[in-house]
């Protein structure tokens, strides 16, 4: 009885549409109806809103980390780094192109993923226990799905602000030399959000963080961000190693980044892969993260 | 609530002030508490800073060292990359690990927890608790860097006796970002000033001959980096690992005794004025 | 006669074995104020969350403005407000912020939510305080804003857990002003409460709740005529003594209560009662005449005190 309650509750979703509940309906049913019509359409945007002028009060920090951090790396990596691998091995191991070529869609991905493990641990924890705002919405209109969707709708917004300044920043570098480098500006933002909602959806079934978050940050992104063909190509590990490199979603978006910005040679069929791989953690991570939203609010 | 004596409702004019109301000798009773807390709640969590570290050494050491093949040091020694790149982690690993303690840590205990109302309320003064936070501290550090060096060891990366010495000098560089940091903390005020010292730390990281030599910049920006204290630490880690030992490096030790006095008195002024004034 | 605003009937929710609500039934008219009453744990809250289409019941049940909450929720919500127990203003937004951002969740326009801000931050008397950061306020006046957001879509029913708890005897006076304005404009109230003299003073009509289940039902002064009488004498002998003593009180005013630290004598005239114990040779230490509260009616119900 209760589940199947349960998977009504879930349905919530085309109630509305329901031509008998009209009929009978008084003038208050009849209000009623008709209020819901906006919240259940643009939900997800309102609380994308909210998040926006939440983000607003720490522009500052999020302009500064935006210009100074791409600024930072890019220099130290992509020229003093350079200088000494340009120097010691020429061009042949990193795929025949410049060491600054050669890493800077990779720290364009790697920002992106970077902007997932802040925007997705820490406020998700607040809105969901510390100052418990997404309860706050959905005892207003929202429906728990809509408030895991303005989320990661308001982070998506932000990673691809993110990504324009990084990439402008690698074209005053120099660092794009071919005409589709653009792409890599969506394809960042793909591998920040696929990696990001399955983070979303993790930190979700947090009931308390007891260390749980910092664990991930060191043993799953940190990790990430150094094996993941980031720094140096995955083909100077061992065979054995190098998948490691291929479960990371920041391999796949690095290396779909370097055949944007250089055409880095690699067959068709990898390139649809990397894609089809980002795409579909997105999917998972997306509607686990819907589903413990429905768990958590509807308690 | 008994601690609250005459000495504490009188007005602050009339109240006389000893050496022992700045430091009662006690920072053992803060050491204790911080570690009985620690291992409450998030052992688990402080064992893992040990890995960073070796994260970092796996990558670029032997990863990107495949490409770098060797270098060499500001004294002209040509090492392996891994070699060149391990004391610099060991050095930067202490950094952020006295950083993250006397920020972060010190501003939650401070702002959230009133833990150091606390304590200023029994006879512990404010010295004590800076000392006794400070060396939870390096006690943490010292087990990373010991743990850190025989990892270096069994990679053939220690490259000279002296390396024995770069424990002390680990320490030495995790005590002068310990007091300085617990100073600029007991000025901060919100989160957001809190993130400026990630903005200043990620330059400082990137830049002060960890990855490569200083000298593929251009001179101006060499003197900047020199006056920065991670630079010293390197260098003075690194000379001591690869075992290219000079006087010179008595410079670097100076460096950070002046930083260690310049943190301990700010802080030990800046928690009088918090909570005994 | 227009159709209650709230029906619920056999009302049940279970997590796993534990039934937090066990078959509750009540409804509640238009602009009625009416009060869920009990001790911590009864089920008020359960049954609130129910009521505000944020918990699926697991059977019974249950319509509110005629509609069922689990395929209706986001258009009953539409017509709630909601003060929940616990504060979840966000305190990362500033004061007036937070009533701009929640109403845009109703699907207002901006303007008309820009407006409506204003409006309740005068009724919530924090005017000055709209630029304020949430943190900043007294406990009071949060509660007051989270009140004054919950008004921000005009609802036509008001749900308010526990508003008082925790808050100075001064913030809860000003606070039950305020909700009294709203009962006057023909708000309909549903509130639970664990103190008596809010439910006397805000409550048309009110259940009393305990372990799921409604102990009595009506209006705060027919309950005390039903389950209590009009004084009650309260003594106290020192907590050796009192049972002792209620031996030799047989036959005195309608009922005894004895608890751990004093004695309780329900009666229609408690200072004729005093005087005829001390006429017995008698003599409490302190004792107290009062008129009966809704306190008195609990303890009857439930046989214990309630606020443990």
């Amino acid at each position: 009885m209760s589940e199947v309650r349960r998977s009504r509750s879930a349905a919530e979703g085309d109630a509305y549409r329901d031509p008998s509940a009209m009929d009978a309906a008084s003038d208050v049913t009849r209000a009623a109806l008709a209020a819901g019509r906006n919240p259940r359409r643009w939900g997800a945007w309102y609380v994308a809103e909210h998040r926006f002028r939440v983000m607003r009060s720490y522009t500052g920090t999020v302009v500064v980390a935006g210009i100074g951090s791409p600024l930072l790396y890019l220099y130290a990596l992509g020229v003093g780094l350079a200088t000494i691998v340009d120097g010691s091995v020429g061009a042949e191991p990193v795929g025949g192109v410049s060491y600054l070529v050669f890493v800077a869609p990779a720290l364009l991905a790697s920002a992106a993923v970077t902007v997932a493990g802040e925007e997705f641990t820490y406020p998700i924890m607040l809105g969901y226990k510390w100052n418990p705002t997404f309860s706050g919405m959905h005892a207003a209109p929202i429906r728990p799905q809509q408030v895991a969707d303005g989320v990661i709708l308001s982070v998506a917004v932000r990673m691809l602000v993110n990504a324009v300044l990084f990439f402008a920043l690698m074209l005053v570098f120099g660092a794009v030399p071919a005409a589709t480098g653009f792409l890599a500006i969506a394809s960042a933002v793909l591998t920040g959000l696929a990696f990001g909602a399955v983070l979303m959806a993790y930190t979700s079934t947090l009931e308390e963080d007891t260390g749980q978050l910092a664990m991930v940050m060191r043993f799953v992104v940190l990790p990430m961000t150094l094996f993941s063909g980031t720094f140096f190509p995955l083909t100077v590990f061992p065979i054995w190693l190098q998948p490691i490199g291929w479960i990371s979603p920041l391999w796949h978006g690095t290396e779909l980044a370097r055949v944007f910005t250089y055409g880095y040679p690699e067959p068709i069929w990898l390139t649809v892969v990397h894609v089809a791989y980002l795409v579909a953690m997105f999917a998972v991570g997306w509607v686990w993260a819907r589903r413990i939203a429905v768990r958590r609010l509807r308690k | 609530m008994s601690d609250l004596t005459q000495r504490d409702l009188a007005p602050a004019s009339l109240r006389v002030r000893p050496a022992r109301s700045l430091y009662a000798g006690n920072a053992r009773a803060v050491m204790f508490r911080g570690w009985r807390a620690t291992r409450s709640t998030n052992w688990l969590v402080m064992v893992s800073g040990f890995f960073e570290p070796i994260f970092y050494l796996l990558a670029m050491g032997i990863g990107l060292g495949t490409l770098v093949g060797d270098v060499s040091t500001e004294g002209g020694q040509v090492v392996p990359y891994a070699a060149f790149i391990a004391p610099a982690l060991l050095a930067v690993a202490a950094m952020n690990g006295a950083i993250y303690d006397s920020t972060w840590n010190v501003f939650f205990k401070m702002q959230f927890a009133r833990l150091y109302e606390g304590m200023l309320s029994t006879s512990l003064g404010p010295l004590d608790v800076a000392l006794g936070e400070i060396m939870l501290a390096l006690l943490r550090g010292a087990l990373y860097a010991v743990g850190f060096q025989i990892v270096m060891q069994a990679l053939g990366l220690n490259l000279s006796w002296w390396a024995l010495l770069a424990l002390p000098a680990v320490l030495l560089i995790a005590f002068g970002f310990a007091s300085v940091g617990m100073a600029i903390t007991s000025y901060m005020k919100t989160f957001q000033q809190m993130d400026w010292i990630s903005f200043v730390m990620l330059p400082m990281f990137l830049f002060s001959a960890t990855f490569y030599p200083i000298t593929v910049y251009p001179q101006w920006l060499q003197y900047v980096i020199q006056a920065l204290p991670l630079w010293h630490g390197v260098e003075l880690v690194r000379g001591l690992t690869t075992g290219a030992v000079d006087w010179g490096m008595l410079w670097h030790v100076l460096y950070y005794a002046v930083m260690i006095a310049i943190g301990l008195v700010f802080t030990t002024k800046r928690l009088r004025a918090l909570f005994l004034d | 006669m227009s159709q209650p605003v709230i029906v619920a009937r056999d009302l049940v929710k279970r997590y796993g074995e534990f039934a937090a609500v066990d078959g509750i039934s009540f409804e509640v008219a238009p602009g009625e104020s009416f009060g869920l009453l009990g001790p911590n744990g009864a089920g008020k809250s359960t049954t609130m969350r129910m009521v505000g289409a944020v918990s699926t019941r697991t059977a019974g049940d249950l319509t509110i403005l005629g509609l069922d909450p689990d395929r209706f929720g986001p258009e009953i919500r539409s017509q709630l407000g909601v003060v929940p127990q616990a504060d979840n203003l966000d305190t990362e937004l500033r004061v007036r912020e937070n009533l701009l951002v929640y109403g845009r969740y109703f699907g207002l326009p901006r303007k008309l939510v820009a407006e409506r801000a204003d409006e309740l931050l005068a009724f919530a008397q924090l005017e000055d305080k709209g630029k304020a950061k949430v943190d900043s306020l007294s406990g009071g006046m949060k509660r007051r804003l989270t009140i004054a957001r919950a008004l921000v879509n005009d609802p036509r029913v008001l749900l308010l857990d526990e508003p008082t708890t925790g808050l100075d005897p001064q913030a809860r006076h000003i606070l039950w002003d305020r909700l009294f304005r709203l009962k006057e404009q023909g708000t309909t109230l549903l509130l639970t409460t664990h103190y008596m003299d809010e439910a006397e003073q805000l409550c048309d009509r009110l259940v009393v709740v305990d372990k799921g289940t409604i102990m009595a039902e009506g209006t705060p002064a027919a309950l005390i005529r039903r389950y209590s009488s009009r004084e009650v004498l309260e003594m106290r002998f020192g907590s050796d003594r009192n049972a002792d003593v209620a031996g030799r009180l047989a036959g005195i005013g309608d009922r005894l209560e004895v608890l751990p630290d004093r004695i309780l004598v329900y009666s229609e005239n408690g200072e004729a009662e005093l005087e005829r114990i001390t006429g017995a040779g008698l003599h409490p230490i302190t004792s107290l005449v009062r008129r009966s509260s809704l306190e008195d009616v609990f303890l009857r119900l439930t046989g214990r005190s309630l606020i443990e």
